[in-house]
């Protein structure tokens, strides 16, 4: 077995990360930051997803309402608690990894479509929930005072504040993903999504690796919530719960390769340079979600591996550089 | 004793798939579990490690009660098996289907260890040249014996084989009892069904019959190869039998059957 280190995979993806992250610091452009800030989200929204989707063969459909809750908390911290936007964040994560392990006790013990199904009823349970929710601001959510954004050197500073929080936690999470495809308990989780009847025969503890596979797929959307709602200034139940973000998430999974390191972040910034050229298409704007439910058929119809993993099925040497 | 199974009944509905069966296995030992098809020997299988709780009756494991306990939790205390059906990992390599046993079998070891010990089982069931081949590549014969591999990585103290010699022609099922013996001679315990008659009766030192969920015969070879019953359940009415060999000269069987009958 090789030295963690001594993988090429995990180098190519961190320093692609890295070199993308970095960019908009040599352009200055705030421009550029936006667009790479909106990808980098995307990533590590979708390595995170790819720990139960494409490491444990768990579908969650559900999987924003950790982004939306790690959002409210988040903002709730910031505004009332009137805590550092580092702790807030770091809050944020800790509440959505929380749900995920109250969540993982229970709904964990569905396979298949069922637990699928299960993660959507959260996702529209949390949102019915923070709607009634007096703290959280009920159906009209929570507004910054822009006051706020000067402790954190002005408006602008506060930004590329939001942006470095995001570089790094993109990071963490690509990894973190690294780590655990890695690690024994990497291995439980894969062998859990081959067969996990056979899994459990072999002594795998199932419902307890499934479980921390859930909570560390939600602590990274958790903090990336609070951050980028920070970011918006406002927080609204519509827009911390929206659904289809969860469906273009397993969009970017899929296409970039569930169950590989590499495939997120591809599928993640290719998913979302289409969905920008989409954007501001004439013809295609209104329907940019149907070319993603179109896209995510096709996928599963012909490439299931997705893009790395069609890859690494073509040559010896593509398995050993691409992870 | 390594294994007391004591009364224990499954019932499915209205089917009684194992029905009132009691034995118990010594340690070291080969036991041999045969019966006709649907007799519920892969059933006691399920009810002994787990994937089934038995509805009555009780599983013992080197003293402690293992019924109603999750195949995890029968897998931790050295009790591994092998599918009749293969069940492979199919997009892990062979190497790191073997390394599931050995990280979570009795012995819970961790990445590092595990590839040895994966690379030294894979050696002696003679499958080290596919370690790095996907699961799914591999053929019948070598699924078995990636099954096998996989229940010896956990360094079970009890190995239960469900028809590890199906589907295996006459070379490879010579290969997988010496292979058997060898597991045995390193004093693992082993119960085995299988439907290879002269591969079972050689290889096991005790035999249990199973019929209709119920335990028939227990015995040595010789003596559940001679049993009356245990002749009935597999060829139907003896005396029809022999009536058929008495037509020329009384073949072995038939006089083992016939002296059996005289001495019940």
């Amino acid at each position: 077995m090789k030295p963690l280190l001594r993988h090429a995979g995990i180098w190519i993806a961190v320093l692609l990360v890295l070199a993308v992250g970095l960019y908009p610091a040599a352009s200055r452009s705030p421009i550029t930051r936006e667009t790479i800030f909106t990808v980098l989200l995307s990533v590590g929204l979708a390595s995170s997803l790819n720990i139960l989707l494409g490491y444990t063969g768990y579908v969650s459909f559900g999987h924003i309402v950790f982004f939306g809750l790690g959002g409210y908390v988040g903002f709730y911290a910031l505004d009332v608690l009137g805590w550092h936007l580092a702790a807030a964040t770091l809050v944020g994560g800790l509440a959505a990894g929380l749900l995920a392990l109250l969540l993982g006790l229970s709904i964990l013990r569905l396979r298949g479509a069922y637990f699928a199904l299960a993660t959507i009823g959260i996702n529209e349970a949390m949102k019915a929930f923070v709607s009634n929710f007096e703290p959280f601001g009920g159906p009209v959510g929570m507004e910054l005072h822009f006051a706020i954004y000067q402790d954190y050197g002005g408006a602008g500073q506060a930004l590329w504040m939001v942006y470095w929080g995001t570089v790094l936690i993109a990071l963490a999470a690509v990894g973190v993903s690294f780590l655990v495809k890695r690690s024994r308990f990497g291995l439980s989780l894969m062998a859990i999504r081959e067969d996990e009847d056979a899994a459990e025969v072999m002594g795998v503890v199932a419902p307890q690796a499934k479980t921390w596979a859930y909570v560390l797929s939600a602590i990274f959307p958790g903090m990336l919530g609070a951050l980028f709602f920070f970011k918006q200034g406002i927080v609204e139940p519509g827009s911390a719960f929206r659904l289809h973000l969860s469906i273009e998430l397993l969009v970017m999974v899929m296409l970039g390769g569930q169950g590989t390191v590499l495939g997120p972040i591809l599928g993640a910034a290719a998913y979302q340079r289409l969905r920008g050229l989409l954007l501001t298409s004439a013809f295609f704007k209104n329907i940019q979600l149907a070319v993603a439910g179109l896209l995510l058929l096709l996928i599963v119809l012909f490439i299931p591996a997705g893009a790395v993993g069609w890859l690494r099925g073509r040559a010896a040497v593509l398995r050993r550089i691409l992870e | 004793m390594i294994l007391e199974v004591s009364k224990v009944t499954k019932q499915f509905g209205g089917l009684t798939a194992v029905d009132n069966v009691s034995f118990a296995l010594l340690e070291g030992q080969i036991l041999g579990l045969i019966g006709p098809n649907g007799a519920g020997k892969t059933t006691l299988f399920n009810c002994i490690n787990g994937i089934y709780a038995a509805t009555r009756g009780q599983v013992t494991f080197r003293g402690r009660k293992i019924s109603g306990l999750p195949t995890y939790k029968v897998a931790d205390l050295g009790l591994a098996r092998t599918h009749q059906i293969v069940r492979p990992l199919n997009e892990l390599t062979v190497r790191e289907n073997v390394m599931v046993g050995a990280c979570f079998g009795r012995e819970k070891h961790g990445l590092r260890a595990a590839g040895r010990i994966a690379d030294e089982v894979l050696a002696f069931v003679g499958l080290a040249a596919r370690a790095q081949s996907l699961a799914s590549s591999l053929n019948v014969a070598q699924k078995k014996r990636l099954e096998l591999a996989r229940a010896l990585a956990a360094r079970p103290f009890l190995l239960l084989l469900d028809e590890v010699l199906a589907g295996l022609n006459p070379v490879e099922v010579a290969r997988m009892l010496d292979i058997i013996r060898q597991i045995r001679d390193q004093s693992v315990t082993i119960i085995m069904i299988e439907h290879i008659m002269h591969a079972v009766m050689n290889v096991s030192d005790r035999i249990i019959v199973l019929n209709y969920g119920q335990l028939i015969a227990e015995g040595s070879p010789a003596e559940v190869a001679q049993n009356r019953q245990v002749i009935e359940a597999y060829l139907g009415d003896p005396d029809q039998a022999e009536r058929f060999l008495d037509l020329d000269e009384p073949a072995p069987a038939a006089r083992a059957a016939g002296r059996a009958r005289e001495g019940a």
